[in-house]
């Protein structure tokens, strides 16, 4: 008997096409999987008759020969990607009972490529988070623990649900967005493979905006081709979008197992940070001599202004999230808390709508765009953004394939530990992620350990522009080379 | 740059977020642990850069000048919280 949850998306589609079970006893699996998982709160919305409707009809075009790249698979989506009428929050109060009148273009290539909707997955609001501990929804708990304790952990943020519900074999694989690192570092902390791809290679139609010039959405999977596969359904040029790429397609799953020999590998010294864990440093060494016994050549290389980036994306993103943000004004959609004036009536709807985090970015941002301040705060941080992504060009016209870096700079923490008093402490998560989204770079993050307790570590891949190719080749390589990640036992159920 | 409590009423009101008096001191803490960490980029020499304007090189793409969706009014006003005969319903804003 096949395990149903257990097996990679690969070998469901395989299994599926082989007639081993059906789309709908796959569904079935995971959705009894899903509603015993409550505890760990993943889902926002569960959406069981769809996802039987949707596998039954999966089975139809299985029998008859129509199947699509995913037909049968069954997803969970970040509630962020608009899903028609299926509610979507954003994990804030603010779009209290909004359903949106259509779909996002990325689900809507998923089920047109055949896949199941499971439900939406939680996120910190707006997907303004590390931890997904700002969400209306309540938090996301890691199926994870450290070794010895029963503590409660983050599973990481924003994509936190999607992680978690990943990791916990809850569905086969997930979307999730990244505006800073919100698909690598849940990734890194839940021992699951997230990819960020090149900005403008999927379309962000129909999935609430945060910070426009920097929201880029794709997979979290369990595997470096899960997440080829779920990547090539979610990419492609949309023109509802203007800043998506009308650039080819290519089949990721293909670039998954080509040899990496000869690739150059670059490691930026800017990384190494000062007091950073010894556990994360010795994990870095080991991707390196993964990489260099497949065959890359390894080369030193310098991204000078890397410490730049996280203040300057403190800028950026909080500005855009401000101006995205002003949408939300009880009038349109969502909720609506009466004033005495008009006036009123938004400064009572966004300050009950908008947790503390959200309201607290918005003003940042209102700050900093404002009269007086637009020139010393913002566009100097994109003067900063262009020096970023001028050093990841210098290295990449001198023959580097891609950078290799940790994803996060320690391990899961746990619900509660972090950024009560300074938000700050918080937002040092995304130092290793925000930069690739500075430069609108394509980012993997792939397991490639464990810490002293027991909890996963990831390293990250960069690559170039357009170029997820060789970092899907390459994450394979570390995939294979690295002790093969344990999920933990179902506990929760 | 630090902000003052007035400051972050200014603020609060540009951004139409109420905020109460109990909430201005740890707000302004809040915002100004922020704007200590920027302050890091004053050290950072930035004469002549060009400020990013699109993080990948593409032009805007231009479609002919036409109506390309319609006629959806209902959907429109669907998830409005108050609405009558197609129109959103406000407080009245002019007396």
């Amino acid at each position: 008997m096949t395990d149903l949850l257990g097996q990679t998306l690969a070998a469901a589609r395989d299994g599926l096409k082989a007639k081993a079970f059906s789309a709908a006893e796959l569904t079935d699996a995971h959705l009894v999987a899903m509603e015993g998982a409550r505890s760990l709160n993943a889902f926002i919305t569960e959406t069981p008759e769809m996802a039987r409707a949707m596998a039954k009809a999966s089975d139809g075009r299985l029998a008859t020969g129509d199947a699509g790249p995913l037909e049968g698979i069954p997803l969970g989506i970040k509630d962020l990607y608009c899903t028609e009428g299926t509610r979507t929050t954003a994990g804030s109060r603010i779009l209290d009972g909004f359903v949106p009148p259509y779909e996002s273009s990325i689900t809507t290539q998923l089920w047109r490529d055949g896949a199941v909707m499971l439900g939406k997955l939680n996120l910190d609001e707006f997907a303004m988070g590390s931890s997904n501990e700002t969400s209306y929804f309540g938090p996301v708990t890691s199926p994870w623990k450290r070794r010895g304790s029963n503590a409660g952990l983050v599973p990481g943020g924003s994509s936190g649900g999607s992680a978690a519900a990943v990791a916990a074999r809850l569905c086969l694989g997930a979307t999730a967005t990244d505006t800073g690192g919100s698909i690598r570092q849940p990734a890194a902390f839940t021992g699951t493979v997230g990819i960020k791809p090149t900005y403008g290679r999927c379309s962000r139609f129909g999935v609430v905006a945060f910070a426009s010039s920097l929201d880029q959405a794709g997979p979290i999977t369990r595997t470096v081709r899960d997440s080829a596969i779920l990547l090539r359904s979610m990419a492609g040029h949309d023109p509802k979008d203007s800043t998506s790429a009308d650039v080819a397609v290519p089949d990721f799953e293909a670039a998954v197992g080509t040899s990496v020999k000869g690739k150059v590998i670059g490691i930026p010294k800017e990384y190494r940070l000062a007091g950073m864990p010894a556990e994360i440093e010795a994990l870095w060494q080991q991707g390196i001599a993964w990489l260099k016994a497949a065959g890359a050549e390894i080369r030193d290389i310098t991204l000078p202004h890397t410490q730049y980036a996280l203040p300057a994306y403190y800028i950026v993103a909080p500005a855009e999230a401000s101006s995205n943000l002003a949408r939300y004004d009880g009038v349109r959609y969502g909720l609506r808390v009466p004033g005495r004036d008009i006036a009123d009536q938004y400064g009572r709807t966004r300050a009950e709508g908008f947790g503390r985090e959200v309201r607290r970015r918005v003003m940042i941002g209102t700050y900093v765009l404002s009269a007086g301040y637009y020139d010393a705060f913002y566009v100097k941080a994109q003067q900063i953004r262009t020096l970023i992504k001028r050093d990841f060009e210098a290295v990449y016209a001198d023959g580097v394939d891609a950078i290799l870096t940790p994803a996060t700079p320690s391990a899961a923490f746990g619900i509660g530990e972090k950024g009560s008093g300074d938000p700050v402490e918080m937002y040092l998560n995304d130092i290793f992620t925000v930069t690739v989204n500075m430069a609108g770079l394509p980012g993997l993050a792939v397991p490639a350990g464990t810490s002293a307790d027991g909890l996963p570590l990831g390293l990250q891949l960069i690559g170039r522009p357009f170029d997820e190719d060789t970092l899907f080749a390459l994450g394979e390589v570390m995939e294979q080379a690295a002790p093969k990640v344990v999920l933990p036992e179902r506990w929760w159920s | 740059m630090s902000v003052d409590q007035a400051t972050v009423r200014r603020i609060a009101t540009l951004a139409r977020i109420a905020v109460t008096d109990e909430e201005v001191p740890h707000l302004q803490g809040e915002l100004n642990a922020i704007l200590r960490f920027v302050a890091e980029l004053d050290a950072v020499d930035v004469t002549g850069v060009e400020p990013m304007t699109s993080v990948t090189p593409m032009a805007l793409p231009l479609r002919p000048d036409a109506v390309t969706a319609g006629g959806i009014a209902d959907k429109v006003m669907r998830n409005a919280p108050a609405s009558e005969d197609g129109y959103f319903v406000v407080p009245k804003v002019i007396e």
